[in-house]
Order: structure tokens, then sequence, then C-alpha cells
């Protein structure tokens, strides 16, 4: 609208599609920002729910303007810089976090029409965003010039280079069985819910981008109990808002990336007729997955370093990058159904049973169900054996302590030179 | 359109650029990201090459994974010599690497 | 030449790569280095979106940005007390700033007389669009047996040997 009312005007086609982008960018960019103001609020409602408490409720109803009386107070806030601070570092710091963030708004599929640009390369474009934000912590940590900071940043870094594999890994499935990587694509590949055909990278995605968002149980970036407070030490008032923003956003928008990749994203009952039930729908489904995320956080306690990264390289890397080659395998086997058949006999006269079954539920859906069914036994079948593989490794691996703690002479331990069974233990389970 | 030659000049610089860095850097880590840049170079002269020459197959771009591939092998070498070196030595200064010359 | 969008576009991206570049080779401080290095390289991605390359746009801004970034600024971490050099050039500077100028007029020379050559002479307009499946072509080309099959399966042996090197090669001795 805006660009063709600017080249009626006498502007460079060029130009017009320049600042008909423009004006997009900035409406996504915004949305992010005024829903965090009510994402909080529901957030800090649910968090009080499952501690028993009320949560916020002094300031509106319910105290759903808590988080605007927040936001002002944090603007109000004087920022301090500390002495010797790297200043241009230490300023871009929060702003490159945030934007990371907020770039990946650009290619959400909110609707059939309802995109910002749907890139030919959407899902990588968002993975190589969110890469961004890793470089932003890493610039905090050295910008504040306080070794806690970087020792905070360092370890960030390490948590979220990790959690980057598993999240690709499983996030290529879906692009194996729709065949693109454009966000669009991806939704209209969905005929049968990703969930259904691939739960295994369904799960792996959700705990590797749950590691990504360094939220509970893997906060180990923030740990207030045994940090001071990570790589945000020294940023106080409106720069530290920026981070405490972008993590939000982050978690939301990764729920909405889950449901986009796995739960057919804005696919509903009419959606394609009127495109804002399409945005109600993504909506209702990235508030489920949201629940569920908030849900783990505030249930599981926080788990240690050295479990984080076993968890990630000894667990997840590996079964993801099988899982990926044994999906390649099932899809030659199982492809994807051809649905012009099923289109005609829905789109043609009525004949019988099978074009009053593709009326109802939709020819690519009913067309699609083999297929999925096949996937879903492959993902059965895959867990399965993977965990009795599991159960094996764990059951050798305790028998060698088992043996160890046999083995070991209790009467001279406790001497000045002696070792303690329990370190020995570790060591060999560690090995 | 942009013409080809303006993409051959910012290759061209950037590779000079580059060469500048790795002769005249003392740091090793610099000389190996100013050997990034030269790589880069090299890349943005393959795609330019590609997308106006021969759009239609995909050997630009393949080849210019290739150089991704070379460039993540050789950081990764790179700057794991230097850190052992480092211990060693309490330095990366690449003059004082000298057990080799004479 | 007309301004259009694309040519301030290009301008942008050119200068950012060209001006991180420089600072990557005349930074004090080894850490900014790093920083402006991924400016440099973020210019490059978008010289490759002009060049209708996103995909390799999207790699380069997730391998340099997520990967090789990082591993530099480990790199810089590990070898703290070198950040800030008292000294950042070496002794033949002068020198290497000759040859790289005379490096960048001997390329451009080269450019120029192509571009005004007779034969082939280098074409201000691309030759045809790029195909709308480029991407899919692009992962087909790198497994097909009759085109890249076996450089692709070299460079990730490539990358494993280079990998595992690199950890023997920078892991602290344990027996001590």
């Amino acid at each position: 609208m805006v660009k063709d009312a600017l080249i009626q005007a006498g502007m460079n086609i060029g130009w017009a599609t320049f600042i008909d982008l423009l004006l997009g960018v900035i409406v996504a960019a915004s949305f992010g920002m005024v829903w965090v103001l009510l994402g909080i609020w529901i957030e800090r409602k649910w968090a009080g729910r499952f501690q028993n408490r009320i949560g916020p409720n002094r300031v509106g109803p319910y105290g759903s303007i808590q988080s605007v009386a927040d936001a002002l107070k944090l603007l109000t806030k004087e920022v301090i810089i500390p002495r010797n601070a790297d200043r241009p570092v230490y300023f871009l710091a929060p702003v490159l976090v945030v934007a990371s963030v907020i770039l990946i708004a650009a290619v959400i599929p909110f609707s059939p029409v309802v995109i910002g640009t749907d890139l030919s390369i959407g899902i990588l474009y968002v993975m190589a965003v969110s890469s961004i934000g890793a470089i932003g912590i890493m610039m905090a940590g050295w910008g504040s010039n306080n070794k806690y900071a970087l020792l905070g940043a360092f370890r960030v870094v390490a948590q979220l280079i990790s959690y980057e594999v598993p999240t690709v890994l499983s996030a290529m499935i879906p692009v194996m069985i729709a065949g693109t990587l454009s966000m669009q694509g991806l939704v209209h590949g969905q005929h049968v819910w990703f969930i259904v055909s691939a739960p295994v990278a369904a799960v792996l995605f959700f705990i590797a981008s749950q590691a990504e968002l360094g939220r509970a149980p893997f906060d180990l970036l923030e740990a207030e109990s045994e940090l001071v407070a990570g790589f945000n030490i020294e940023y106080s008032g409106m720069a530290f808002a920026m981070f405490y923003l972008a993590e939000f956003m982050h978690s939301f928008f990764v729920a909405i990336l889950f449901s986009v990749l796995f739960l057919g994203g804005w696919r509903g009952p009419g959606a394609e007729q009127i495109p804002f039930l399409g945005i109600v729908y993504l909506f209702i489904k990235s508030i489920l997955v949201y629940f569920v995320s908030v849900w783990l956080r505030l249930t599981v306690p926080r788990v240690r370093i050295d479990q984080l990264l076993n968890l990630n390289w000894k667990f997840l890397v590996p079964l993801a990058m099988i899982y990926v080659i044994f999906m390649a395998f099932v899809l030659k086997i199982a492809p994807v159904p051809d649905l012009s058949g099923a289109q005609a006999i829905a789109a043609g006269p009525y004949e019988g049973v099978a074009s009053g079954i593709y009326r109802l539920l939709g020819p690519d859906f009913v067309a699609t169900l083999p297929q999925a069914g096949v996937l879903l036994l492959a993902n059965v079948l895959f867990v399965v054996v993977a965990a009795a593989v599991l159960r094996e490794v764990s059951r050798r691996r305790r028998m060698r302590v088992e043996d160890l703690v046999d083995e070991t002479d209790y009467s001279g331990a406790g001497g000045a030179g002696g070792y303690t069974p329990a370190d020995h233990s570790e060591t060999a389970a560690a090995r | 359109m942009i013409p080809l030659w303006m993409f051959l000049v910012v290759g061209a610089a950037l590779f000079a650029i580059g060469v500048f860095g790795v002769l005249a850097r003392r740091n090793a880590i610099a000389i190996l990201m100013s050997i990034e840049l030269m790589l880069n170079a090299v890349n943005i002269n393959l795609v330019a090459f590609w997308r106006y020459l021969t759009p239609e197959t995909m050997s630009g771009q393949a080849f210019a994974i290739f150089v991704f591939v070379v460039a993540v092998a050789e950081a990764a070498v790179g700057l794991a010599l230097i850190v052992a070196i480092y211990r060693r030595r309490q330095s990366v200064v690449a003059e004082d690497m000298n057990v080799l010359k004479w | 030449m007309e301004l259009t969008i694309e040519v301030v576009v290009f301008a942008v991206f050119a200068i950012i790569t060209l001006a991180g570049a420089l600072g990557v080779v005349l930074a004090r401080n080894l850490f900014r280095a790093a920083l402006l290095l991924l400016v440099s390289l973020f210019g490059v991605a978008g010289l490759f979106v002009l060049l209708a390359a996103p995909f390799l746009a999207a790699v380069q801004v997730l391998l340099y940005m997520g990967g090789i970034a990082i591993l530099i600024i480990f790199g810089v971490m590990l070898t703290r007390g070198m950040v800030q050099a008292r000294q950042v050039m070496n002794s033949q500077w002068d020198l290497a700033a000759v040859i790289a100028l005379v490096t960048f007029v001997i390329l451009m020379i080269v450019i120029v007389q192509v571009a005004q050559g007779e034969g082939a002479p280098l074409p201000s307009l691309p030759r045809g669009d790029v195909a709308a499946d480029s991407i899919a072509q692009l992962g087909a080309a790198l497994v097909d047996p009759a085109q890249y099959v076996l450089p692709f399966e070299v460079a990730s042996v490539l990358l494993a040997g280079a990998l595992i090197g690199a950890v023997y090669i920078a892991r602290e001795d344990e027996a001590e």
C-alpha cells in the first residue's frame, strides 16, 4: 500500500520498496517490544501461581501494568558506567543482543499473508541472526572491565555455542520433510504437524532451544545463587533492561519458532480464508509452548556446568546427528506424497466415502497421513533403540563404578595419603 | 545494477589490506585475522564472477563453501598453535618464534 | 550512474567491509580488532546478498559470527597480556605497505584492462537470473557424483582432521 502510494507520488521503485520494507521492520520490531510488557506480566502471574503466591497485583487491574511501571523505573534509573570500561563496546553490547532477537521477527509467518519477508533461507537466517547474540554477550563481558563479567561471558558463550549444534540439527528435520528453508514453506508443507511426524526432533529442539535461551534449568549465565549476576553484572538502568528485554523476547520468539516448525504455525480451521485467524492460532500455540517452557523453568533445579556440557556433547549432539541420518533414510522410504490426486478427488463431484473424507478433513491432510504414520513409527523405533543403547551404556558405567567401590579397601581410607572412594568412582565415571 | 568491476575492486582492496596485515602485524592472532580477510576477498570474487558469468550452474557458490571450510580449519589449527606457543613462550609475537630461524 | 537504492546499499556494504578491514590491521587493541573483523565480514555478507547468494550470506554470518569470531576472541583471551600491544607493527611495516599497495595496483591494472579489453569484457549486467531453487541446486551439486561430491568429502575429512589436531595441540599437558 505504502509502496504503491510512493510510486504514484513519483518515487523510484527501488526507494519505494526500501521505505515500504523499513516501515515493515519498524512495525515488526515494535510488536516485540509491546508484547514484552504484557508477556512479562503473564509470566510473573504464572510464576506466582506455581510458587503458591499471588504475583504482581498492585499496579492496575490484577497488576497488569506492573511491567509498565517497572520499565519506567528502569528508564529513570541512572546508568552507571564502570571506570576504564571499553565504552563503545560496553554500549554496543546490549544493542547487539536486542537486535539479534528482534531480527528474528522479520521472518516469522504470523498468517498466510502477514510476514515481514519470506526469505528463501528463512530458518537458516533465524539461526544466523541468533548467533550474533553470543558476540553481544562477549562484548558485554569484555567491555565491563570486570573479571566476573568476563568469566560469566565465557560460560554463556560456551553454552550458547555448544547448544547451537543440536538446535540447528533438530531444526533440519522439518526442513528435510518440507523440502524448503523458507518459513512460509515450512508451514505450507505441514499438512500433518511435524510434532507427529518427527516427535524426537521436537523434543530435541525444545531442550536445546531452552539451553540457547539460558533459562532455568540451564540458566548458568545468570545463576543468581552462584555467580553475582553473570556477564551483565556491570549493567544498570536501561542498559540492563535491554538484556532483560532480549532474554524475554527471545524466549517467546523461540516458542513461536517451535510452533512454526512443529505445531503447524498459523494452520488451523479456516486460517487460509481469514488470515487473522492464523495470527490467533499461532498465538495460542506459542503461548502453550511458552507455558511449558515456564513450567519447566519453575520446576526443575539448575544443572551444573559439567552436566550441561556433558548433556550436550555426549547425548544431544550424537543423538541429533544419528537422528538426522536416520530420518534421511526414512524419508527415502516414505517420501512426501503427491497431493494432486487427493485434491482432484476433493474438488471433483461427490463419489462415495473417499471424497467425503477428503472434503471433511482436507485432502492434503488425509493424503499425508500415511507418510506421517510411517514417520511416527520410525520415530518410535528410534526412541526404543536409543533407550536400549542408553540403558546398556549406563548399566556398564554403573557396573564399573560398583566394581571399583568393591575393590577399595575401606580400612585404609581416611589416612593422610588415602583417597576417598567417592573421588575414585567419579573419575572412573568421567572416563 | 552494479557493474561487475565494482565488486572486483572491493575484493582487490580487501585482499591488499589483508596482505598488509599479514606482513606488518606483530601479533600472530592479528596475522590470522588478516588471512581471514584475504580469504573473504577471494570469496567476494568467486561469488561475483558466479553471479555475473555463470548463474545457471552452482560452481561459484560451491567453491565459496569450500573456502569457508578451509577458513574454519585454518582458524582452528592456527589458534590452537598460537595458544600452544603462548603456553611455552608467553608470547604471540611472530618475531619471537625464531627457533627454526638461522 | 544513477543513484538507485542498490548502489547506495552496495556503497554502504563496501565501505563497511573496507573500513572494518582497515580497522583490523591497524587497531591497537586486539579484542577490538576481532570485533572489527566481524564488522568487515558482516559487510561481506551484505555483498553476498546483493549478489543473490543469500544462503552464503547466512552461512557467512553463522560461521564467522558464531564460530570463527568466538574462536578468535577465545584465542585473544587465552593469550592475555598480549591484548594491548605497545608496538602494533613490526619493523618492516613500511615495506609491507609498499607490497600491499603494489598488489592492489597490479590487481586494479588487471581489472581495468579486462574491463576495457576487446575479447570478453566484464559484464555490467548479470547473465540471467538465479534460479528460484538455487539453494536446492547447490545442495544437490555438493553431493552429485558428477560435480562436487569428492571435494565435499575431502573437505569434511579436512575439517575433522583439523579439529582433532587443534584439540590435540591446544590441550594442556596432563602429565605434570
